[in-house]
């Protein structure tokens, strides 16, 4: 079954069309990647499919209704969550929070209920704290659940990242470059969390750079050159088709590993 | 539960204890502002420390608050206890009115806008002069209860200390509580607050709301305390007062708000004695403070102790 279509999708940035034409379908339960060198309009692809960026033209469907240009929080509702490429972790906050603030669909999150702590609060708390914390374990950061997350090394806030969006309980998740600047351990971390998480039956788009990391993982790979989609395959056709060749060989990331 | 119930315990003792050092009606009456002053700069904090939106239009709540205490059992036969709810329904009202489309601007922008919104309250409250005294003011009544006359500033002292003690306590619940630590989460990243499933318009909005009905009961207070309004008491000084308070004590401080507003209201009255240098005294001590502790008075010194003890 199709999880999300996209058809036909068109963003612009004052003249320059940073998206022409993008239409593809993601599979429930699948790990899709999108590559495409720097530039290629990947994360301004994930910025649409979140609602932070309105397309001028096309539509976003997920699981047959139509999203396009809902804002970011009714999105998360239905069931899409992302992690960032530039860091958005809530730095103030301790590593807990930030899941819990995850957690806020499933909370009850009203201010006077908040202020008056009616029966039961107590409990929600220590349920809220439990499942945090299960989900910090399952990224491998219950050690730092309490520490400022501002603080925190740059791989581990990655997967914080991951945690926290796993808390809103996503049908299909967003990775934006889940495994830049992490090092080989931390990499295959990622691998075995995004393996892991497929068999949990969350659907996963991932934008990596990794080419090991994508190459080894995903179920269909579309490659984005120049806002336009080159080719969406399987990993093993798209790492033979001669025209992804040519567009990475082109690029500075001919040394991916592709 | 230490970290929730600290500061209001904290707050009560030097409430309950304070008083012990007073000779006179006029350290009581000084206590009770100190107090009032507080209750609307924890309900500012709710909007500037927690969600992390500016307002310089917060005295506007206050104003609104204390004309309410005044206006209605004055002119309407409204008991003033009645009063003073229906000014907090009204705050509530303007918050939840205007700050729908205000909101949406940020920094710079939101604090001009709600600068705006605080001198169109002064300009009615001045203005209006059939309902409100016109720029002198008004006399605002003596509430009672049962036949018992609540007047005087011991009273009041009690009053509005037992008020801010309450208004502490929701504001800390508050912080703690699903709904404040959105807020959090808007302040450092609104994108990945939204991305989470927090409503990020809703939230401030709600943070507006509650922040104008903390300083519209402060407000009301401070009209039955001085037995009189006026329209300064909305104005746009007494907006920079509170950001002052709110930012000296150190934003996101419940007891930080306490001290900010002890520190505006007290240092005056002391350097009196000096006369015509008293704001420069003033104005420097603020300088001062905020140059050696920039993240406000209280923060700075729980840190330094925090430090302490770990050496």
């Amino acid at each position: 079954m199709n999880l999300l279509q996209v058809e036909d999708i068109a963003v612009s940035f004052g003249g320059v069309r940073a998206l022409d034409g993008v239409g593809f379908t993601i599979a429930e339960g699948l790990i899709f990647s999108i590559i495409g060198p720097n530039g290629a309009g990947k994360t301004t692809l994930f910025n649409v499919l979140t609602g932070l960026n309105r397309p001028s033209h096309g539509r976003v469907r997920f699981r047959g209704s139509e999203v396009t240009g809902a804002p970011p929080h009714r999105l998360a509702a239905i069931g899409i969550s992302r992690t960032f490429q530039n860091l958005q972790i809530f730095p103030r906050m301790t590593a807990l929070d930030n899941v819990r603030v995850g957690r806020h669909l499933q909370e009850r999150t009203g201010a006077l209920r908040g202020m008056l702590r009616p029966p039961g609060t107590a409990a929600a708390e220590e349920l809220s704290r439990r499942t945090a914390l299960e989900l910090l374990d399952r990224v491998g950061l219950a050690n730092v659940a309490d520490k400022p997350a501002g603080g925190l090394a740059y791989g581990i806030m990655k997967r914080l990242e991951i945690a926290r969006a796993l808390a809103s309980g996503p049908k299909l998740l967003l990775l934006d470059e889940p495994a830049a600047g992490c090092n080989p351990a931390e990499t295959a971390e990622i691998d075995r969390l995004l393996l892991a998480l497929k068999r949990d039956g969350v659907t996963l788009a991932l934008v990596e750079h990794d080419m090991k990391l994508v190459m080894g993982v995903s179920d269909r790979v579309l490659v984005l050159v120049e806002g336009k989609v080159l080719v969406e395959s399987e990993p093993q056709a798209v790492r033979l088709d001669s025209r992804v060749v040519e567009a990475y060989l082109g690029s500075a990331h001919a040394g991916g590993g592709a | 539960m230490l970290a929730r119930l600290g500061p209001p315990a904290a707050i009560a003792a030097v409430i309950l204890l304070a008083p012990l050092l007073f000779q006179s009606g006029y350290h009581f009456r000084i206590g009770a502002l100190v107090w009032i002053n507080a209750l609307a700069v924890i309900g500012l904090n709710v909007l500037m420390g927690l969600a992390g939106q500016v307002s310089l239009g917060h005295a506007g709540f206050f104003g609104i608050g204390a004309y309410a205490a005044a206006v209605l059992p004055a002119r309407y036969g409204l008991h003033p206890l009645a009063a003073t709810a229906a000014g907090a329904v009204l705050c509530a009202a303007v918050a939840f009115t205007v700050g729908r489309p205000i909101l949406r601007l940020k920094g710079h922008y939101l604090a001009v806008a709600t600068l705006g919104l605080g001198m169109l309250v002064a300009m009615v409250l001045t203005n209006e002069v059939w309902l409100t005294g016109g720029p002198d003011g008004m006399p605002a009544p003596r509430p009672d209860l049962g036949g018992w006359r609540i007047s005087g500033p011991e009273t009041w002292y009690w009053i509005s200390g037992t008020v801010l003690v309450l208004g502490v306590l929701l504001a800390q619940n508050l912080r703690i509580s699903p709904a404040g630590l959105a807020l959090g989460a808007l302040h450092d990243s609104e994108v990945a607050a939204g991305t989470l499933g927090v409503d990020v318009a809703r939230s401030k909005l709600v943070a507006f709301v509650v922040s104008a009905v903390y300083g519209s009961v402060a407000g009301s207070m401070l009209a039955f305390l001085n037995g009189h309004v006026t329209p300064d008491r909305a104005g746009f000084l007494q907006s920079i007062e509170f950001v002052t308070m709110a930012v000296l004590g150190g934003l996101g401080s419940m007891i930080g708000s306490v001290a900010g507003a002890a520190v505006l209201v007290v240092i005056p009255q002391v350097l009196t004695f000096f006369h015509e240098y008293e704001h420069l005294m003033l104005g420097v001590l603020v300088i001062l403070i905020m140059v050696l502790l920039p993240s406000g008075v209280v923060p700075a010194l729980s840190s330094l102790l925090a430090r302490r003890r770990k050496e």
